[in-house]
């Protein structure tokens, strides 16, 4: 499938001059709506987790009158509750010389220079609130004897700061925010949905005017309108089928605004995490994150001789491949997660891998034993190593760890302004979900920051600025029941083909191809096969698939094949956007576009600039709206670890 | 390797249910205790059955979705785990595997495994938090916290509202899980002003749910995935006296 040419994107709504208080100016311009009037504002508020959550207990503190809803059968178990390593925020308590112009710098040169300074500068400055908010709060940080809190470097910064919870982070940051929503549900300012999935956006007279909801324990379908529409409803790596992410982790809120005309940024930017636990069978349901933290005293090596099935321990040391520290000598083992995600890879493709099919290599911890005893190893990772034990019945103390890349985050999601407004007025998208601060690779402990960001501080520091119009009046029946029968119309054909193969099949075919298609690396040929694929995939979605039981009760078959109906369109555009982006960069790397050593070549002269997508129609060509990224305060590098 | 099963079946929350029994095939050591469902459940599709409703989403153990009574037991064989980190490697294929939803009178049946437990939402919202507005926050250093204190809070607020403690429980009680969300927060300086009304909020909204009275029979930690000490209660049951006594 091929694309057309749109028009460039002319407005950001970013104030210009300089970065440093655009985000003060622009607060500061936002209009504001008299307290009195807030609560004849309603918000809907999709997702539960650190954007969606702090958003609406945020909004519902503000007095405005606000609708959350979450798939899940409570606001607290959103998708952030898994994540583990960290919070970023430029808090400098460790006084190694932070500041929000270096978290800024690290950010911009960590997405590789393709995102947008004025966003990035907002989240670095932002990031300082996050911390004191959630100690308030009652977050409980690892702290230092003396009692302050404690912070950590992670991924690969050269500043320790990087606060978490051991490895609960997420789990504990959600918590607050839940328990903020929770007062706010008890105040009766928010009114929560658990159970209940949003299948479509209402819009009318050109605004976002609500939703369309199925209530999933009963299958009723209904609308819920409002003033504004806030998606946070996470990002789409389970389009790859097998991912870290939670199993209904979906693209179905987000697609289906895109659908309704928000444009869709950078689809093809996913992020690769190098340190899971590899696939077992074809049973695999999903893949489990090992901290990043291992690379620091783990070593990764494959056998030299292609098909050595020696158990590890009898691979003497001269025919072993420490293939990181070989070829990246300065940084080893703690090369950034989209290069040691690739020389997995190559080195498993070459034959090498180790394990079950050959996908995984080895992450030695005997050296470190031996270096640090036993119990110091224990004591830095020992409820990994334990987790590990549980999933894969190996002891790492005896045996090396076998880990393999999985899909982790995806950076791209709908196109938003400095506002974080949807192109659809009304329509605001915050968090994984929308596309906006890490540019083509997110650096570690940034997403639970500019979830948090996006939901406590930004989003109701905005969201004022378009409301201070409304309310905005009554809906025409025809917007709402156009789209509630759309939604019938699909549940109903879902229900009425009655083929020979479940939601899940079709998931796991689809999620094969792209792993292999538009996964890791990235050709010309793998992508035009893709693009070849998906449509017959899709075809044959819709004449063969199998979905038990009705519409009107709990139905988990049926859920499946409505978000596998989804990933099967956003898949195809996430191939054209990535055969149009014939440079590498970030998470998207192009065989055809590296250097002799194989490291990713970026073409600044002709990719400078977010991909915006328009949708046209199901298999129909999309439109590209570029935005030009200009950068004022750094200026782009090549990014270099040999 | 092929393992019997009897799953509960329930078509809805007034339908009467039943154990029926299943067998799977093709089972692996290598497979969690859910993946083995969800080939169950492929099959079931395929021979146009209702597949087996099941709570899961995180699929590691954090998010508290998923828990069943597996053999009487929730959450299964194994200490301080949930179902979704069993594995078959645990299971012998020689006994028939026995599998029901969480029961207790605060978690009405959805369908099949699946139960209703939003009563620990009502919980949580009638005080399990501390009142603070976004913005209006102090630097993060200025309260520091003992690390004693802060161990405390931490070790307590790992509870992932799995609700197996409730399920566990010969009275049905939800103290444990509102132990740890009031030791959480009453354990640190910032929790300290709301800490006795919030104990005695919490535990006059779980009675007023239906939840049972605690008797420390200690079922509930025993099966706590996160291994939430009884400790708690006992700082819990503490915390309402004092209020009571204060007139909080
Ligand atoms: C294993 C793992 C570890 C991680 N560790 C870290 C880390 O250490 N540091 C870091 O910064 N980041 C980490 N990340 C990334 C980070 O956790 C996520 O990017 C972030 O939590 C996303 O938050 P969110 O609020 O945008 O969305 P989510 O938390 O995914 O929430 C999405 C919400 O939307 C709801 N929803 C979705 N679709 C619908 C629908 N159609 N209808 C109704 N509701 C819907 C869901 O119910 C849910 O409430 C990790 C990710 C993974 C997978
Ligand atoms: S106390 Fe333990 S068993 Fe009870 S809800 Fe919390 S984690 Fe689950
Ligand atoms: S599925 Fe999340 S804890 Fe089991």
């Amino acid at each position: 499938m091929s694309y057309r040419e749109g028009d460039p994107i002319a407005d950001t709504r970013a104030p210009a001059g300089p970065l440093e208080t655009r985000w003060e100016r622009r607060r500061f311009a936002a209009r504001l709506v008299n307290p009195a009037n807030r609560r004849k504002l309603t918000v809907v508020v999709v997702g539960t987790g650190l954007a969606g959550g702090s958003a609406a207990a945020t909004l519902g503190e503000l007095g405005y009158n606000v609708l959350s809803f979450c798939y899940q059968d409570s606001p607290r178990r959103a998708h952030s509750i898994a994540a583990q390593g960290g919070i970023n925020a430029a808090k400098n308590y460790a006084g190694d010389g932070d500041s929000v112009h270096r978290l800024f710098h690290d950010t911009i040169k960590g997405g590789d220079f393709r995102s947008r300074e004025s966003n990035v500068h907002r989240l670095a400055e932002v990031s300082t609130s996050i911390i004191d908010q959630c100690v308030a709060q009652g977050v409980p940080f690892a702290r230092e004897y003396g009692g302050l809190l404690d912070t950590r470097s992670f991924g690969g910064a050269q500043v320790s700061r990087t606060f978490y919870a051991r490895g609960q982070t997420g789990q504990q940051l959600l918590l607050g925010a839940y328990q903020a929503l929770a007062r706010q549900i008890h105040a009766g300012t928010v009114r929560s949905h658990p159970r209940t999935e949003m299948l479509d956006l209402v819009v009318a007279d050109g605004r976002a005017r609500g939703v369309v909801v199925r209530d999933l324990v009963t299958g009723e379908i209904s609308t819920h309108l409002a003033d504004a529409v806030v998606l946070a409803t996470g990002g789409y790596g389970n389009v790859f089928h097998l991912s870290t992410n939670a199993k209904g982790c979906n693209t179905t809120a987000i697609w289906r605004a895109h659908k309704r005309g928000a444009l869709f940024a950078n689809p093809c930017y996913t992020q690769i995490h190098p340190t899971c636990i590899p696939v077992s069978g074809d049973h695999q349901s999903k893949l489990t994150l090992m901290s990043e933290s291992l690379r620091n005293d783990g070593r990764v090596w494959v056998p030299v001789q292609a098909g050595d099935d020696r158990p590890p321990n009898r691979i003497p040391e001269d025919e072993r491949d420490y293939y990181l520290e070989r070829m990246y000598p300065s940084f080893g083992n703690l090369v950034p997660r989209d290069i040691a995600s690739r020389a997995a890879k190559a080195v498993c493709d070459a034959g090498r891998g180790v394990g079950p099919g050959g996908l995984g290599v080895y992450l030695d911890f005997a050296d470190a034993i031996e270096r640090l005893g036993r119990a110091s190893v224990a004591a830095r990772y020992g409820n990994l190593f334990e987790m590990y034990q549980r999933i894969t019945d190996e002891d790492p103390y005896q045996v090396p760890m076998r880990i393999y890349p999985a899909v982790h985050y995806t950076m791209g999601g709908l196109w938003v302004d400095y506002d974080l407004r949807a192109t659809i007025p009304g329509l605001f998208v915050i968090g994984e979900a929308n596309f906006s601060d890490h540019g083509a690779n997110r650096l570690g402990a940034s997403a639970l920051m500019q979830g948090l960001a996006d939901g406590y501080f930004v989003l109701p520091a905005v969201i004022g600025d378009y409301l201070a119009d409304g309310p905005f009046g009554p809906v025409g029946a025809d917007a709402v029941s156009e789209a509630e029968s759309a939604v019938r119309d699909l549940v109903t054909t879902l229900l009425s083909i009655d083929g020979d193969r479940t939601p899940e099949s079709f998931h796991r075919e689809l999620g094969r191809l792209m792993w292999d298609l538009c996964g890791m690396e990235r050709s010309e040929e793998g992508l035009h096969k893709a693009l070849d694929r998906i449509p017959s995939l899709r075809e044959e979605f819709w004449r063969r698939v199998k979905v038990t039981g009705s519409g009107a009760e709990l139905n988990q078959a049926l859920e499946k094949a409505g978000r596998v109906a989804d990933f099967l369109e956003l898949a195809e555009l996430m191939c054209v956007d990535a055969l149009h982006r014939t440079e590498s960069c970030g998470g998207h790397f192009r065989v055809e576009s590296q250097t002799a050593d194989g490291d990713a070549r970026r073409d600044d002269d002709h990719f400078a600039y977010v991909a915006a997508w328009e949708f046209t129609g199901v298999g129909e060509p999309p439109v590209l709206h570029h935005e030009h990224l200009r950068f004022e305060a750094v200026r782009p590098t090549v990014r270099s670890y040999k | 390797m092929k393992y019997t099963l009897r799953v509960w079946r329930q078509t809805g929350p007034t339908a009467t249910g039943s154990l029926v029994e299943y067998e799977v095939d093709d089972v692996t050591p290598d497979m969690s205790f859910l993946e083995m469902l969800d080939v169950l459940n492929e099959r079931l599709q395929l021979a146009g059955d209702a597949p087996v409703a099941f709570d899961h989403d995180c699929r590691e153990g954090i998010c508290g979705a998923c828990g069943v009574m597996i053999d009487g037991v929730a959450h299964g064989p194994g200490k301080a785990t949930t179902t979704c980190q069993l594995h078959m490697r645990q299971f012998d294929p020689a006994r028939p595997i026995v599998i029901e939803p969480w029961r207790a009178a605060p978690f009405p049946v959805v369908r099949d495994l699946v139960v209703d437990r939003s009563a620990l939402d009502r919980v949580i919202e009638a005080g399990g938090y501390i009142s603070t507005r976004t913005g209006a926050a102090p630097d993060a250093h200025a309260l520091p916290v003992a690390k004693p204190d802060a161990d405390t809070a931490f070790e307590a607020a790992a509870c992932i509202g799995c609700g197996a403690c409730v399920a566990a429980c010969p009275n049905g009680s939800s103290m444990l899980f509102t132990a740890a969300k009031t030791t959480h927060l009453g354990a640190l300086p910032q929790g300290q002003p709301e800490r006795f009304t919030r104990a005695r909020t919490m535990v006059e909204t779980q009675d007023d749910l239906g939840f049972g009275g605690c008797t420390l029979t200690g079922e509930c930690t025993a099966v706590c995935p996160k291994g939430i000490p009884l400790s708690t209660i006992a700082r819990l049951n503490h915390d309402v006296l004092t209020a009571a006594m204060r007139g909080d």
